[in-house]
């Protein structure tokens, strides 16, 4: 019954946002006052459908009703209940409704925090976000059913597949998809903009706080996966440039160049048709990333199983989207009015630098992702483009785009000279320039300039902050009351730019792992790194529905003989669904992993591969410093709208306190 | 003050320049880095030059599959058939995928040494049981050896045929 109805709210949700879309954008066509005022009671009602619907399917998991096909092919009655609540988005059907679901909660975030937009602007943005809704659940309805049944009901579950049985993984495709689909409101305001045919600074002001919560999201959903693939898959790599990673990688690339293009339409109006396109590719980025793996066009060795039907709709549903938007964009865009003029050299010649390098980054990825399909299509020859194609092409645009992202901050608004900016920059320049010289002495190659890149982020995110407060310039007092007092957003970008110099240093680091596959018997020692592993001994183990074999690994310092760490990397079996997954032990200090995983067994020994990574940690935390960035600016008072009204609400209330 | 003109003079030269670079490096990694997809059958005819980076797909071929040390690194050989009684021995150090076994599809990723042996420098195999590889599957469904549409794929020993014991001998002797 519960799955019944299920169906029946989405059905209900598909007929909700239509007329969302219909009513909205007509409404504020026409000028019609009661219709616009429509607009945010349908987005709400139509994220109460689809919640209901997305409920239907969790309870469904949860009480184990294999009656319904996706819980009895991802679940069963042994299953974990946190594994019977995820397993609702961890295959093709659930994860698109759960797609559905954040889109309408999006309409919904618009309805309910967008109170201070201009009424008929918000009816638009509310109908173009309804429009894009009910042409997915549309999907949902028609070819990918997530609660559909299955007569007769099998009595056991087929059971999750071990590999997702992970809590990173559980979580990893929410809080991705609502970076993917948080893009979707910026989209909304980009179209909305072009159908009323006014873009100014107040546009920008609204449309950057999506844009940021929107690229955190995506920021840590990436890192999520990323440490994913890293402890779970047991290859040794944090990042193979498969088209499923690169899919996600493209839309944050050009967020990214959103989120500083918005700025320069909220301080300077200018960039104004730019930031419009950048929100219309971000987006259809984001539905090109969800839905080209599910349409088999890009394969991926971790892509879900996919069928051709859909692929058709899907293909169809992104052409509408994507080629609907720039038509309008095309026919749309000479109405905004170009201004805010600035010379090459300054803050926005900067951030155009950004968008630009950000934009090439984006164009030689998206070429290496679609040139294979694109050439089995044409010519008829399976071809594939790995890492070195990655590498060779993306590492030469960033460096630029590294050695800009220093001197961007430091720049004034408008016109700029360089050797002000330089002098702020010296210290941190000089200190980069003796990590490189020390690195080349210290043989590390091109790590060495990779590290000193790493610095120089780092170090000219905080001289831009030791800038703008005149720390060391001025009285401690002032400069101290000047630190209090920069806002939010500027303490956000730094943290953020810094963030993404600890990153970066983490990649350099994992260049420079060492690593070896052993055959081990037990008792016998090998050397990796300037460590010595020991095999003590190999043992079996049981879990709810697993065996396992387990290794102990006794790990020395080389030198001094010193224990560093027992580690217990394993092997399990899972006789349900006849696979067997990697356990990788992982030891970390923060500044390097020592890293285990277990191959197969022979002639009493068995093969290990063992990895020793200096910085690993880096890269995720690098990212967690980034996405912390974006909260840090999106907590900005300026970013709310309405919030100086609370803000001196607060500062009577805070005066009240203090005369008592 | 700078012109208009000359504003848009610098833009233009900047966007040119990056996207320049951009399909410069992207042309000339596509010349050198581009993987090719080989079915052993290709490999057997077109004999791709050593050193050369390529992507092997197939099957496992049944009784193929045996440990062998490779450059002092524990690792196995395993012959991989397109089921058209094509078989190209393949050789790989380090611990095989969870799902690697005799009858499954697979892609590894490598070059032939110059003795004709297939050295992968990684292995891939899904994470199901019931997984064929897309680009093998397209592959045999092209050459004509198995069609998806008629159901599962033939067993591993049927599509080893007779040259089961060719295979064999060679691991053996090798």
């Amino acid at each position: 019954m519960i799955p019944e109805l299920g169906h029946f709210a989405i059905a209900l949700a598909v007929v909700i946002a239509l007329s969302q879309a219909i009513i909205s954008i007509w409404g504020a066509h026409r000028g019609d006052a009661r219709f616009i005022a429509a607009a945010p009671a349908l987005a709400l009602s139509q994220a109460m459908a689809v919640g209901f619907a997305f409920l239907a399917l969790v309870w469904s998991g949860i009480v184990s009703d294999f009656s319904v096909i996706n819980v009895a092919e991802y679940s069963s009655a042994r299953t974990p209940l946190l594994y019977k609540i995820t397993g609702a988005w961890g295959n093709h059907e659930g994860s698109i409704l759960l797609w559905c679901l954040i889109l309408s909660f999006c309409g919904a975030a618009v309805a309910v925090f967008g109170r201070n937009l201009p009424s008929a602007l918000r009816a638009r943005v509310i109908g173009v976000l309804g429009l894009v809704s009910c042409g997915f659940l549309l999907f949902t309805l028609t070819v990918s059913d997530p609660l559909g049944r299955i007569w007769p009901p099998p009595s056991e579950g087929q059971g999750v597949n071990p590999l997702l049985q992970d809590p990173g993984l559980a979580f990893h495709p929410p809080i991705l998809y609502s970076g993917y689909v948080g893009f979707a409101v910026a989209f909304a305001f980009a179209v909305a903009s072009l159908l009323e045919g006014r873009v100014d600074a107040a546009w920008g002001r609204w449309v950057r706080p999506w844009t940021l919560g929107a690229w955190c999201l995506l920021t840590s959903g990436i890192a999520l996966g990323s440490w994913w693939s890293y402890y779970e898959l047991g290859w040794g790599g944090y990042w193979f440039w498969d088209p499923v990673e690169n899919a996600s990688l493209l839309p944050w690339l050009t967020g990214t160049a959103l989120l500083h293009s918005a700025i320069v339409v909220e301080k300077r109006e200018a960039l104004k048709i730019w930031s419009v396109l950048l929100a219309i590719t971000t987006f259809s980025l984001s539905l090109a990333g969800t839905f080209m793996v599910r349409s088999g066009l890009l394969n991926s060795v971790h892509a879900f199983a996919n069928d051709p039907t859909r692929g058709v709709f899907i293909l169809a549903l992104l052409g509408l989207v994507i080629g609907g938007s720039l038509l309008l964009f095309a026919w749309r865009a000479p109405v905004l009015q170009p201004a805010g003029l600035f010379a090459p050299l300054s803050r926005e010649g900067a951030l155009v630098l950004n968008n630009i390098l950000l934009c090439s980054i984006m164009a030689v990825v998206l070429a290496g992702t679609m040139y294979p399909p694109f050439v089995q299509l044409i010519f008829d020859q399976q071809i594939s483009v790995g890492p070195p194609f990655f590498i060779s092409t993306v590492v030469p645009l960033a460096a630029p785009l590294m050695a800009a992202m220093g001197l961007g901050p430091v720049l004034s608004w408008k016109r700029a000279a360089v050797a002000p900016a330089l002098l702020r920059l010296w210290w941190a320049a000089l200190a980069s320039l003796i990590v490189v010289l020390v690195g080349f002495y210290g043989r590390l190659g091109w790590a060495a300039v990779g590290f000193g890149a790493a610095l120089w982020m780092v170090l000219s995110a905080l001289a831009e902050i030791v800038e703008r407060s005149q720390l060391f310039r001025q009285p401690i007092g002032t400069a101290w009351a000047r630190l209090r007092g920069l806002p939010r957003a500027s303490y956000g970008a730094a943290v953020a730019h810094a963030g993404l110099g600890v990153a970066v240093a983490g990649m350099v680091g994992m260049t420079l792992a060492s690593h070896s596959i052993v055959l081990l018997h037990p008792g016998d020692t090998t050397k990796v790194g300037n460590y010595d592993w020991r095999l003590v001994s190999l043992t079996s183990g049981a879990g709810s529905d697993f065996t396992a074999r387990i290794a102990t690994l006794a790990v020395t310092d080389a030198r001094t003989g010193q224990a560093i760490a027992t580690m217990y990397p394993a092997r399990r079996t899972f006789p349900l669904q006849q696979q067997t997954t990697t356990d990788v032990a992982i030891r970390t200090n923060g500044f390097r992993d020592l890293y285990a995983a277990l191959g197969d067994e022979r002639d009493g020994g068995i093969v290990l591969r063992i990895h020793v990574n200096p910085l690993a940690p880096w890269i995720w935390f690098g990212a967690l410093i980034m996405a912390f960035g974006g909260a840090l600016s999106l907590s900005d008072r300026r970013l709310r709208i309405g919030a100086p009204v609370r803000l001196a609400r607060r500062r009577a209330a805070d005066m009240k306190v203090a005369a008592e | 003050m700078m012109t208009r003109k000359r504003r848009r003079l610098w833009l233009v030269g900047v966007c040119l320049v990056a996207f320049g670079s951009a399909t410069a490096l992207t042309l000339s990694a596509f010349s050198g880095d581009i993987v090719y997809f080989m079915l052993p059958g290709a490999v057997l005819a077109k004999h791709p030059a050593p050193g050369r980076v390529f992507r092997l797909g197939g099957l496992v071929a049944q009784n193929t599959l045996h440990d062998r040390t490779i450059d002092g690194q524990p690792g196995v050989v395993f012959g991989v058939t397109d089921g058209a009684g094509h078989i190209v021995l393949a050789e790989f150090a380090g611990p095989l995928p969870d799902l690697f076994r005799e009858g499954q599809g697979i892609v590894a990723v490598g070059a032939m040494t110059p003795d004709g042996t297939f050295r992968a420098s990684e292995v891939l195999a899904k994470h199901s049981a019931s997984y064929m590889p897309p680009d093998v599957e397209a592959a045999l469904k092209k050459d004509g050896l198995w069609n998806p549409a008629t159901g599962q794929p033939p067993p591993a020993a049927a599509f080893n045929g007779s040259l089961e014991r060719t295979a064999a001998t060679k691991a053996a002797g090798g």
